[in-house]
């Protein structure tokens, strides 16, 4: 069967080596996988780019920890237990099992039977704990499909949450069941056709050696079948990934990391108009010149606010990129609960969808053919001329109807920033279009011209001091 | 109480006298537009002065030197009125060399004490909720006894701007401690806690179309609170999310309860969403400040 002919070539690994045909082919299969891969990646981080510079530098020490803590130990995803505790089976079975990955990846370029087993007790552990996880996280993945599908948890429904998001969200759960059956074949055969010599502990599929076939032929076919189906998954998983809200396992760590530090309510300041301020307030006061092209010429005036993706901070289009589309913002946000169309959630998502739109896609997913038509559905304005992220996916009324309250921004497991997005279009909306709603221009005006948002004449500002006295002890 | 009570008339030292003479004080009360001009708000930043005035901190106001922070328009997107404000306010607090604000409302705080910075104002800020508790743990405010608000129930009602915003939750709450009172938590609150509908500029406009307003949302949760009513956070959205509170226990008295707020529109908000539940005959909303005034016996 084996078709070994190089093992004398690397005598000094601590496990023998057999290179066949499948290893060539293994190494083409990987070798596909992972360059397609960064070939997708190369595209996400342009479209990130796309957005406006900001500087995020420093601060490292402070963001590591803010990492650790909130990506790498979910600090946030134990606001609700339940999905806490499934969410870290998956997580926890991910990085362990990945593990065995490494050895995976070494059994099939060096032709090895399960190379790492010359850690002897400890490959014992790491095997034995990999199949009680694979267990689990079929548990639990099984509890996350009830809960997305039949549970009736609200937060999974909506209308953003139709068409290729709710696909996408089964798709992901059958992908991760497929590559723990694949696993568990791949094991069980091994068993078997080994019987108690083969290293390593197999507290589940020892359960399952019953149910193969008992033929040597067969088993070491289904062994075959079960470490490729494992590996070639992977592969494929993580190229749908770029597509998928299921990228968050990957792009969680940079999001938090390059997160905000400052409080929660504070909001930018936008630098163009200090400089026009100070300059009114202060005639000496002189403003930066504009930056220029590198042929000399001045680039061209960057719109107040945000009316299109790329005039964005290129944080606020990581965040897109990191969003699995839980809804715990759209789950806690006081318009969205109370009926309005706001939903923190659809602003992320539409932003993601905009700007592969109008950028670059990744492999599976095509904005066209999902578009933004299935979360619209029931909405009236879209301007379809113009297609920009505001108005063509947000539309005024969902971004009017946001009370700033932070409730989305604190719930988010992974940092995202929904408020910040909601106020750069609400600044394009008032500073390049002036299309406030009338109340707020009202409120804009009385600021103007009594110094209060309400028309009150500013001589009365003090008059809450007439006849104040205090009680005091005779 | 037995204790012969006098009047003083209080005559509210302003920052242009104290720089006229030459003196600085301990910390500029900034009163804000609500402060100043909302009927209701006028009772709040009544109460705060008389609560100076028992501690005998050194403070002053801007008088009609005040203008508005500029939050309501940075919030509803505009920054260049926002700017313009900010700056305005620097040049007074430069004018003047103030060094330490303290403010009744949320919006002014946040406002004043992140987004000043950036435009050249670096002050200690202070919100009254933290000013309060900070006299009382000093002692300059006793409160002997919890006062007449000893075993009336009350929730406190978190604002987003001094909670999410600031991670202020524990300062009010210290405050209210010491009135020996009823203390029931809402089922959302702290960081988890419902907006009262008004941030954002929602103050000045009406909300968009949808099935319910927030503030009537949050409203009856305090009154399921208040209440000891497990059985109305049935009709209320998204209660089960969360880290959610303990539900309050049961309770038959008669007895009125509060509603205590520490920001302007909360107040606003949520007396409104108590008038359209038609509970105000036995339910009252008031700021922390007025409730430390009353229990002092300050009121006058």
């Amino acid at each position: 069967m084996h078709n070994e002919y190089i093992s004398a070539l690397t005598p000094n690994l601590p496990f023998p080596v057999h290179f066949s045909i499948q290893n060539l082919l293994f190494l083409l299969v990987a070798a596909a996988g992972f360059g397609l891969f960064a070939w997708q990646v190369r595209k996400v981080r342009a479209n990130i780019l796309v957005g406006r510079d900001r500087d995020m530098s420093g601060n490292v020490s402070e963001r590591l920890n803010k990492t650790l803590l909130v990506a790498f130990g979910q600090q946030k995803m134990f606001k609700r237990i339940t999905p806490a505790l499934l969410h870290m089976i998956v997580y926890v079975g991910f990085i362990v099992i990945n593990v065995e990955v490494i050895e995976i990846m070494i059994d099939g370029l060096f032709g090895t039977h399960r190379a790492l087993s010359f850690l002897g007790p400890l490959y014992s552990l790491l095997v034995g704990t990999n199949e009680v996880l694979g267990a689990l996280v079929i548990v639990a993945v099984a509890a996350f499909w009830w809960r997305r599908n039949v549970g009736g948890v609200r937060r999974f429904t909506g209308p953003e949450l139709r068409m290729w998001p709710k696909m996408d969200a089964n798709i992901i759960l059958y992908v991760e069941v497929i590559l723990m059956i694949a696993l568990f074949t791949m094991n069980a055969a091994d068993l078997k056709l080994h019987g108690p010599e083969l290293p390593g502990a197999f507290p589940i599929s020892s359960l399952l050696t019953g149910l193969l076939p008992s033929s040597p032929e067969a088993l070491h076919v289904l062994e075959r079948v079960g470490w490729w189906a494992h590996i070639v998954g992977i592969l494929c998983f993580l190229n749908y990934l770029p597509s998928s809200k299921h990228f968050h396992i990957i792009m969680a760590f940079p999001n938090v990391y390059y997160s905000r530090l400052v409080p929660q309510g504070q909001f930018s300041n936008v630098d163009s108009i200090t400089h026009e301020v100070k300059a009114m307030m202060d005639p000496s006061y002189v403003v930066p010149a504009p930056a220029t092209n590198p042929d000399g010429s001045a680039m061209a005036p960057t719109p107040f606010g945000a009316k299109d993706v790329d005039d964005l901070a290129w944080t606020n289009l990581l965040n897109a990129y990191s969003c699995t589309e839980c809804g715990r913002c759209t789950s806690v946000c006081p318009a969205n609960l109370t009926g309005k169309l706001l939903s923190p959630r659809k602003i992320i998502m539409d932003t993601r969808d905009r700007v592969e739109e109008k950028y670059n896609s990744p492999l599976i997913f095509q904005p066209n053919l999902y578009g933004s038509e299935a979360k619209h559905a029931e909405q009236e304005v879209l301007d379809k001329e113009t297609h920009t992220l505001l108005r063509g996916y947000v539309t005024p009324e969902e971004l009017w109807a946001c009370t700033t309250c932070n409730a989305c921004v604190e719930a988010c497991p992974v940092n995202i920033n929904p408020l910040e997005s909601i106020i750069e279009m609400r600044r394009f909306l008032v500073l390049e279009e002036s299309a406030a709603p009338n109340s707020l221009n009202v409120m804009f005006s009385n600021i103007e011209n009594n110094g209060a948002p309400w028309a009150f004449s500013p001589s009365d500002r003090f008059n809450w001091a007439d006849e104040l006295f205090v009680a005091e002890k005779a | 109480m037995a204790e012969q009570l006098a009047k003083r008339p209080i005559n509210v030292p302003l920052m242009s006298n104290l720089a006229a003479a030459g003196e600085e004080p301990e910390i500029l009360f900034w009163v804000g537009c609500a402060g100043a001009f909302d009927d209701r708000y006028k009772r709040v930043t009544r109460a705060f002065v008389r609560i100076l005035e028992h501690a005998n901190v050194k403070y002053a106001v801007l008088g009609m030197e005040e203008t508005c922070t500029g939050d309501p328009a940075k919030r509803a997107g505009n920054e260049f009125l926002f700017q313009m404000q900010a700056v305005q306010n620097i040049t007074t607090f430069e004018g003047y060399g103030i060094k330490k604000i303290v403010t009744a409302c949320p919006h002014c705080f946040n406002t004043i004490k992140n987004e000043y910075p950036a435009l050249g104002g670096n002050y200690e800020v202070i919100h009254h909720s933290t000013f309060l508790q900070q006299l009382i743990n000093e002692g300059r405010v006793g409160v002997a006894g919890g006062g007449e608000f000893k075993g009336q129930r009350i929730t406190f009602h978190d604002s987003c701007y001094l909670g999410r915003a600031n991670n202020i939750y524990e300062a009010p709450r210290e405050v209210l401690a010491v009135l020996d009172a009823d203390l029931v938590e809402m089922k959302r609150s702290k960081a988890n806690g419902l907006c009262c509908g008004a941030g954002g500029a929602q103050m000045w406009k009406e909300p968009e179309p949808g099935k319910k307003d927030i503030n009537v949302e949050r409203t009856e949760e305090a009154l399921a609170a208040l209440d000891g009513n497990a059985a109305a956070l049935a009709n209320l959205y998204g209660v089960e999310s969360g880290n959610a509170g303990a539900t309050p226990a049961p309770r038959n008295s008669q007895q009125g309860s509060i509603i205590a707020v520490s920001c302007p529109f909360c107040m606003t908000m949520m007396s409104d969403g108590v008038k359209n539940k038609e509970r105000e005959n036995n339910v009252q909303v008031f700021d922390i400040a007025e409730l430390i005034a009353t229990a002092e016996g300050l009121n006058a």
